[in-house]
Formats: C-alpha cells, structure tokens, sequence
C-alpha cells in the first residue's frame, strides 16, 4: 500500500514537470491501465512503461489489482458497467476473445500497420491477438513457463557435468541428485505448476507435432496414440523425485529450496529468475538455466498483452494508440524485460542488458521451427481447466497412465 | 448462582429474551406500521439484491454464457454438463463428509467448552475470550499457520522425527484420502469457540432451582445434563446448527488458504468449484447451475428442519 502511496506521489511529481516542462498547450493523454503487476520486480518492470508513457506526452494511471483472476474481472466488470479502462492486461491466450466477440475492443490496426507489426512478431503471438484480421491487442512479453532452473553448487556435489540433452539423462540426473541427499524435483505441488511441468515433459518428450495434434487440433486419434501414453508415463515418473511436503508449496517456496541448496532443480517460468535475483544469485554463476533438452528443444510461448476496451472518445483512442506504440517500442522493451525476467516480443533490440537466460531464449526464439505456443493460446481457459484437473489427478492419485489417457481424452472433447 | 452469572454475562442472558418472546403468538398478530416502516430497507434489499440476483442465476444457468451472461437458451445442457464433471462430484463427496464431522465436532466440542467454563472456573473471562478468539481472525492468516503445522517437512511430522519419534507419522494434509480432515481439524478449531459462546448463553439461561432440585435429589451431575440441561439446550443448539450449517456450504477461505483443494483434487469444495469456473475459466453459465445446485440443496435440507422447528415452537404455545 505504501509503496503504491509512494509510487502515486512520484509519478503525480514526474507529471507535474513533464506538464509544466513539455506540453503547456494540450491536455495530456490520460490513460487508466489495470494490471496485475503488484510484487516488487513486477510492479518495478511497469514503471518502465509508465514512465516511457508519461515521457510522450501521456498521463498514466496506475490501477494495479493483485492477481491475475481478480485484475481479469475488475476490467471486464467495468468494461461491463461502462466505465472501461484505457487497457488492461490479459494473458496472451484466448481469454480476451470472448470480448472481442462481443464488440467490446477496439482494434489497434493503425499503430499495428505503421510498426509493422506482421513483420516483426513471433507468429504464435500474432495468432493470439489478430482475430478476423484485426489485431486487438498490444503484445508485452514474452515468458516461457518451463525453463529447468538448477542450483549449480548441488549438481557439482552430485556429481552431474552439464545440461543433460535428453529426458532420460534427465531422469539420471535425478537419480544422482537423490543419491546426493537432496530433493531431486523442486516443485510447488498445486495444480498449475503440475500443468506446467507436465507441458514441459510433453513438449520435450512427444516433440512438437504430437504438442499441437493435442492442444491445437484437439485430435482423439493423438491423445489415444502410444507416444502420449509415453509422455503420462515419462511425467508421472518425475513424481519419484519430488518430497513428501510438495503439495500445496507456492512456486517461489520451491525455488526457495533451489537457491538455498536443498534442492537440485526446479521447472518453473523465467519469472522465478527475479527471486534468484533477489537472493543474489547469479544466472551462469550460481544457478543454471536450460528450457529443454538439447539443441532442438521446443521453446514454449506465453505472455501478457494490454487490450484496448472499445470507446468512441477521439482523446481516448488516442491515448490507447500512443499506449500500444510505446509498450511496443524497442526502449521500454528492453527497460521493461531486464526488470520483468521475460524477453522482449520484437528480436531487433539492444539484448546486452538482459541476463545470459534471456540471451539464451531470444537466440532461441529466432529459430522459428521451435517456437511453440503455451496451451492456454490454443484452448478455452474452461479446457485448459479441465486439463489441469485430469493432470493434477494423474499426478497426485494412484491412477493408471490408461484411466489418465482416457480422462484427457474425454477432457479434451469438451 | 445466577445472578452472579447474569452479571458476567449481561449480553448473552439478555439475547435470549427477544427469542422467546417473538415466538409468542400475541406479538406477531399486532400490525404496526411504524415497524414495517423500518422493515422498509431490508425488505427492498432482500427482494432485489437477494431475490433478484437468484432469479437472474438461475436464467443464466439455463444459457450458454462464457465470459459475459448471454440471452441464448440451452434448457438443462449446463446441469447435464455439471453432472458429469468429475469435479463437481468429488467436490459434493468433499462437502458431505466435511459437514457432517464439522458440525458435530464443533457441537460437541463446542458444548464441552461451554460446560466446562460454566463450572465457576478461575478467569473465566480470558478463557472465554481465548476459545472465541480463533473466530475473530481470518482465515486466510490462520489458514497459512495450520499449512504450515501440518506440512510434513516444517511442522508437526518433523517437529517429532527431531525429538526422536522417527516412525511418527502426521501427512494427512498431503494424503488424498485424509486431507479433508485437516480442514475440518482447522475449522472447528476456528468454529467452537462461537458454538461455546452460543451455548454458555444457553446455559446461562437454566433456573439455578433446577440445580438446587437436582442436588436435593442426590442425581449425578452428568446425569443432569444428559437428561436435563442439553435437551433444555434445544434452540442453542438449532442456532448452532444454522450457523455452522451457512459455514460448511460456503466453506471456501479454509480452502484456499491451506490445500488450495490439493493434492489434486483431493480437498475441492463446491465453493472454490463456483469461483474457479466464474472468473479463471470464464464459463458463467457452468458456474451458475452449479450455484443453483448448492441453492437447491441447501434449501432441501434447511427448509424441512425450519419447519420442524417453528412446529415445535407453535405446538408449545398451545
């Protein structure tokens, strides 16, 4: 609350000479922004495009609403009531399409055709927020929810040399791991996390053809397939690995147990490097990063993006197209990745102040051929629900990898 | 004996009044108008608020509705689909074994601790505050706290491998068949100190003569309470059961703070179904039949033991 206070006073002074400095003939281009970007390296990241917003000539301000489901019905309760934001933050998925069917956006095409946005974003992204050939959001980010995160120190005490390059030198390194007397597996017991891990396995283990036959065709034949079954048994093989107080743990509790060695590694998003960071922690010195095994690893594609609820106010359209030019420009990119953890959406930036994580998955991202988007840019978020319940079961009960594949199946058909 | 007590406990002797007099007969009969005056709010706010918002449920539990309510009309789709998620059954399973220990535990408990502070024990006041002070907090606090006891890696598992019980073994909150427990284990925890305060104004509430007659006697104390006081205890403990009743159906905060209706989906609860499909998944109209569902079968099993009472009360009128 109080460093909310802090941030209003600050950003009511920066206002105040920026008005009285720059502009002394128009009114400044107010823009109400809901998010929810509340912990210290989030909200700090924000700034980024707070201030980059005020510099041109805008008035930004801040409704920050912690937690991503509350943030997600504040926006659409007052895109409802009639009283919408200037933007507001959604996933890069499906769960702004339903406003867009409704008419409830307003279209971006104009900032979208100038930066040429077509030509510079990854695919995947464009998929997500160009809907019957307009685009109807601003891409911010982008995050990979399954990086391998391990505490360097502890693979040198277990005896492990490098990145292993395949599951099962993987799974040998768990081994190694248990044997060392730390707890191999990391990871917060609650069911998305279990989704997260279970979507690394399956990207890395049933490889990118069989990712998408699943999540973005939705075909029965591909789920019923052996090489599925492969992935649920190859997933459900990780739960040896993991400790008994596991379920329920929050993920940055298990990161916790990397940084402070008592644990070997963890599958999480790129945003668990803010709590390394936190603890002063050094990506290549004390923990390592990997996003998958081997030169070929798919990279999966998630993210955040700002909507632009629909208004026929000139000043308001306005300020939305100067919101979505400047959280996409190359600066407060850069500014906005180094605070947040992610990487920028647009390849052509100065990468020299990002971490070597970063370095490493932008490099990534250049390759198209690995780019895979996360599940939720493919399905319903009610799917995607349903999904996790089948893994979270699987995972946690004493369920046959059979009943798995058939609950996924029955899942899947909606 | 009772007017030393009376004076402790001016608050809860004096509540017990208004009940049984508004049970009288003769009042209900006299109309005022100044009275439904001040009804007035209540009245529009339970109509509207209360009624309104049930009826616009159950319309957009009747349609296809994802992220926003909309005006199509699918029948009884939503109910079928209800009924075949795994989920929501597992999480009516969860609520029935939940309620059912939850709300005799917290009777019995509740009821123990009342007895015991109405024997004229030391400090009687900072016990009282101590038993009720569970309820005042949040939840979502003590939640953490008892997260934590009973994780097996910080708490009360590992506590007892240090002192050297090494098979001890305390991991029902990752068990899938025991979790549930831990959740009824925290919230009577949280819960009896209210039904302690309910009762202790029942009993508050006995004639000292009944004491004196029962002593004259020469009947043993327990006996007197079995036979005598607990069935005397009888609307105390309606409104114990009420209350803690409302508690069970929306039992969601104890939930989310302690398992997040983990290990997989071993501690769902109707509740936490509801928000989920509300807001994370964006399907209203799933959210609402389910919600109806819980509405319905709340009021089937509230509305028989309401009747049952206000019979009793009428028939004692008589």
């Amino acid at each position: 609350m109080n460093s909310r206070k802090q941030w209003a006073l600050k950003s009511g002074i920066a206002l105040a000479l920026a008005i009285t400095g720059v502009i002394a003939q128009a009114e400044p281009l107010k823009a109400n922004v809901i998010h929810w970007w509340t912990s210290g390296g989030e909200s700090a990241a924000i700034r980024q495009f707070a201030d980059a917003y005020n510099q041109a000539g805008g008035q930004w301000v801040d409704n920050a609403v912690a937690g991503a489901d509350q943030a997600r019905a504040t926006a659409i309760n007052r895109i409802v009531g009639g009283d919408p934001p200037t933007a507001a933050q959604f996933n890069t998925s499906k769960q702004f399409h339903d406003l867009i069917d409704q008419g409830l956006l307003n279209n971006v095409d104009a900032v979208a055709t100038k930066e040429n946005w077509a030509a510079i974003f990854p695919q995947s992204i464009l998929d997500s927020i160009k809907v019957n050939g307009h685009y109807y959001a601003a891409p911010v980010d982008i995050h990979m929810p399954a990086w391998f995160f391990y505490s360097k120190p502890v693979f040198a005490k277990a005896g492990i040399a490098g990145d292993p390059k395949s599951f099962d030198e993987f799974v040998g390194d768990l081994d190694k791991l248990k044997k060392a007397g730390v707890i191999p597996l990391a990871l917060g017991g609650q069911p998305w996390q279990e989704k997260i891990t279970f979507d690394a396995v399956f990207a890395d283990v049933g490889g990118p053809d069989l990712y998408l036959k699943v999540y973005r065709d939705r075909d029965q034949n591909a789920v019923k397939s052996d090489a599925f079954k492969k992935v649920l048994a190859s997933f459900k093989k990780l739960h040896d690995y993991v400790d008994a107080g596991s379920p329920g743990r929050n993920w940055n509790d298990a990161t916790a147990l990397v940084i402070s060695g008592k644990a070997g590694v963890q599958i999480m998003g790129d945003w668990a490097k803010g709590e390394f960071s936190a603890a002063k922690q050094a990506p290549g010195k004390d923990f390592g990063c990997f996003p998958g095994f081997g030169p070929r690893s798919p990279y999966l594609v998630a993210g955040d993006v700002f909507v632009f609820p629909k208004t026929d106010n000139a000043t308001a359209i306005k300020a939305q197209n100067l919101l979505a030019t400047v959280m996409t420009s190359p600066q407060a990119q850069v500014a906005f990745s180094a605070k947040k953890g992610s990487i920028p959406i647009r390849p052509d930036v100065d990468v020299n102040q990002l971490d070597i994580c970063a370095k490493e998955g932008i490099a990534i991202m250049k390759d198209k051929s690995r780019q895979l988007p996360n599940p939720e840019m493919l399905l319903s978020p009610d799917m995607q629900g349903a999904l996790t319940d089948v893994i979270t079961n699987f995972w946690n009960k004493n369920q046959s990898v059979d009943d798995a594949q058939k609950a996924f199946a029955s899942a899947l058909k909606g | 004996m009772g007017t030393l007590k009376s004076h402790a406990l001016p608050e809860m002797t004096a509540n017990r009044r208004p009940v049984a007099k508004t049970r009288g007969r003769p009042l209900r009969k006299r109309w005022s108008l100044a009275a439904w005056i001040a009804l007035i709010p209540m009245v529009v706010t339970v109509v509207f608020a209360y009624l309104g918002t049930m009826l616009w449920t159950a319309r957009v539990s009747l349609s296809n509705s994802r992220t926003f309510p909309s005006n199509d009309f699918v029948g009884f789709t939503q109910y079928v689909r209800l009924f075949h998620n795994d989920r929501w059954l597992v999480s009516l399973q969860h609520i029935a074994i939940y309620g059912v220990c939850f709300i005799v535990a917290c009777i019995v408990i509740g009821m123990l601790l009342a007895i015991f502070i109405d024997q004229r024990v030391m400090a009687e006041g900072v016990l009282r505050t101590v038993f009720l002070y569970p309820y005042a907090m949040s939840f979502v606090a003590t939640g953490l706290v008892w997260q934590w006891i009973l994780n097996p890696e910080l708490g009360a598992q590992s506590l007892l491998h240090k002192m050297g019980f090494t098979h001890a073994r305390f991991d029902w909150i990752v068990d899938q068949d025991f979790v549930i427990y831990t959740i009824v284990i925290a919230t009577v925890w949280q819960a009896s100190g209210l039904v302690m305060a309910v009762m202790l104004a029942g009993l508050r509430g006995i004639d000292d003569e009944l004491w004196k007659a029962a002593r004259i006697d020469g009947i043993p104390r327990w006996r007197v309470y079995m036979s005598i006081v607990i069935p005397m205890l009888g609307p105390s403990i309606s409104t114990a059961f009420v209350l803690l009743f409302v508690a069970v159906v929306k039992l969601f905060d104890a939930v989310v703070a302690m398992t997040q209706g983990g290990p997989g989906t071993a501690s769902e609860v109707p509740a936490k179904f509801i928000m989920d499909y509300l807001f994370g998944r964006a399907n209203i109209g799933l959210a609402s039949a389910a919600s109806i569902v819980l509405l319905a079968t709340v009021l089937a099993i509230l509305a028989p033991f309401l009747y049952a009472r206000s019979r009793s009360a009428s028939r004692k009128e008589v």
